[in-house]
């Protein structure tokens, strides 16, 4: 169980640093995706299931959708740097 | 000069932080409230899920003036966004696979959200979270063909409604003389459908009011005029 | 360690790194990106505030009442901030569709200084070679307008 947090929380945390070093901003927005999914299990595991539907539903869907609809718009969908 | 400060701000933070982790004792903060609340909720509001009760019966308060932020926050995100680009309905249709995957998904998320919904009170689950799930189940047959476009009177009449009804539901109690959100309905038996009071309408009210906002939302962001 | 003190870890962690993609980016939307961080890593905080090995969840299952409970008062308010911070999401993402709009760049430096130079148009002032300075005193009129 604690290899199993350690694991994810080092996954999390190394993702968290990608977002902001990638140029490709759709990289960015998937290594985002990643965090909210590791902080959704991490909510299970803290014996929170009603937050960890939410953290899922809202953090690695709406959250996401909200940031590919506006990179569509701003023109940023290509890799531009 | 401007990084400097910015990196004698971090540097500052991370020593703050650091102070902060060898001096606070990590689970030394007693669960005084949640305790209490643990012992009596079954019998006093009758919800099997104690978040439930927590976040429409001890807070209910709370809850209210959060519909009122998220009301906020989206109407002024469409006020910002402004009118809709000429050519948006005129976009192509997205290829066979996206479609027929469209078409099968939204009966499927219609029920899924709903059940989350009604269910608040029982499993883990609620408003919330069935109403972010209703939000993409009214947003995908739009991001398939967007030559369909939403008819935002009605899900601005959905959303107007059910913010209402919220506060009509608390208002209804007032008239036999009770306090504000008093419970409407009996308190039933633990881990019934209709159970808890008013709990279960609250929360098909915040559902609805969620679900409809966020898709009226994201259709006037994949609307709005591109920039270039 | 426990797990409790790896996630307090976690915690602190995403706290500093979405400071630093704040304080530090020149991009409008990295900006938004550190927030949304920010923000994550201040829920995940507040949700270990009473947290406590061996607890199950707040959630009476077919009539059984489970021995130790979680604490549901942290969990609620993190639902609440959950949702809130969707809301600002979508707000920063409309403001920054409309600065893209008006000025044509995401960089903050160039937007600042496009900005300060409408509104000393705007003023009918010089705009003072340092960004720093003090600017001058324009004389009003007092009484009624």
């Amino acid at each position: 169980m604690q290899s199993l947090v350690l694991f994810i929380v080092v996954v999390m945390l190394c993702n968290a640093v990608a977002v902001l070093l990638l140029k490709d901003f759709l990289a960015a927005l998937a290594a985002f995706s990643v965090v909210s999914l590791g902080l959704s299990v991490l909510f299970v595991i803290l014996r929170a299931p009603d937050v960890a539907m939410t953290e899922a539903a809202i953090g690695a869907g709406l959250s996401s959708l909200l940031f590919a609809l506006s990179l569509r718009r701003l023109g940023l969908w290509r890799m531009k740097g | 000069m401007r990084r400097l400060s910015s990196a004698l701000f971090l540097l500052g933070l991370g020593l703050l932080i650091a102070a902060i982790f060898q001096t606070m004792e990590f689970a030394s903060v007693a669960p005084i409230a949640g305790q209490a609340i643990n012992a009596v909720a079954a019998e006093q509001v009758g919800a099997a899920n104690f978040v439930t009760s927590v976040v429409l019966a001890y807070r209910g308060f709370d809850t209210l003036l959060e519909l009122t932020i998220l009301f906020t926050a989206a109407t002024a995100g469409g006020l910002v966004l402004g009118k809709p680009r000429a050519g948006a309905s005129h976009d192509p249709d997205s290829g066979f696979i996206l479609r027929a995957g469209a078409d099968l998904f939204f009966p499927l998320l219609l029920v899924v959200g709903l059940y989350i919904i009604l269910h608040g009170h029982l499993t883990p689950g609620g408003g919330f979270q069935g109403g972010v799930i209703l939000a993409s189940a009214f947003f995908i047959p739009i991001l398939a063909r967007p030559s369909t476009t939403m008819d935002h009177r009605r899900i601005s009449m959905i959303e107007g409604f059910a913010g209402a009804s919220f506060i009509l539901i608390g208002l209804l109690a007032m008239l036999g003389g009770k306090e504000f959100l008093t419970p409407l309905l009996a308190r039933g038996e633990l881990g019934a459908l209709l159970s808890a009071g008013s709990l279960p309408l609250l929360y098909i009210a915040v559902g609805l009011k969620v679900g409809s906002e966020l898709a009226g939302l994201l259709a006037q962001l994949s609307e709005t005029e591109a920039s270039d | 360690m426990d797990t409790g003190l790896i996630i307090y870890t976690a915690a602190f962690g995403l706290i500093l790194i979405g400071s630093t993609g704040i304080v530090l980016s020149t991009h409008l939307l990295r900006i938004i990106f550190g927030i949304a961080l920010l923000e994550a890593g201040a829920n995940l905080l507040l949700l270990l505030a009473t947290f406590r090995e061996g607890s199950s969840a707040p959630i009476i299952v077919d009539g059984r009442i489970p021995a130790a409970m979680a604490d549901p008062v942290p969990q609620a308010l993190v639902l609440t901030a959950i949702v809130i911070g969707v809301g600002i999401l979508a707000l920063a993402l409309s403001l920054a569709l409309r600065v893209q709009r008006a000025y044509g760049t995401l960089d903050i430096r160039e937007v600042r200084q496009r900005l300060e130079q409408d509104i000393a148009d705007e003023a009918g002032i010089e705009l003072s070679s340092s960004s720093d300075a003090p600017h001058a005193v324009v004389s009003r009129q007092d009484g009624p307008a």
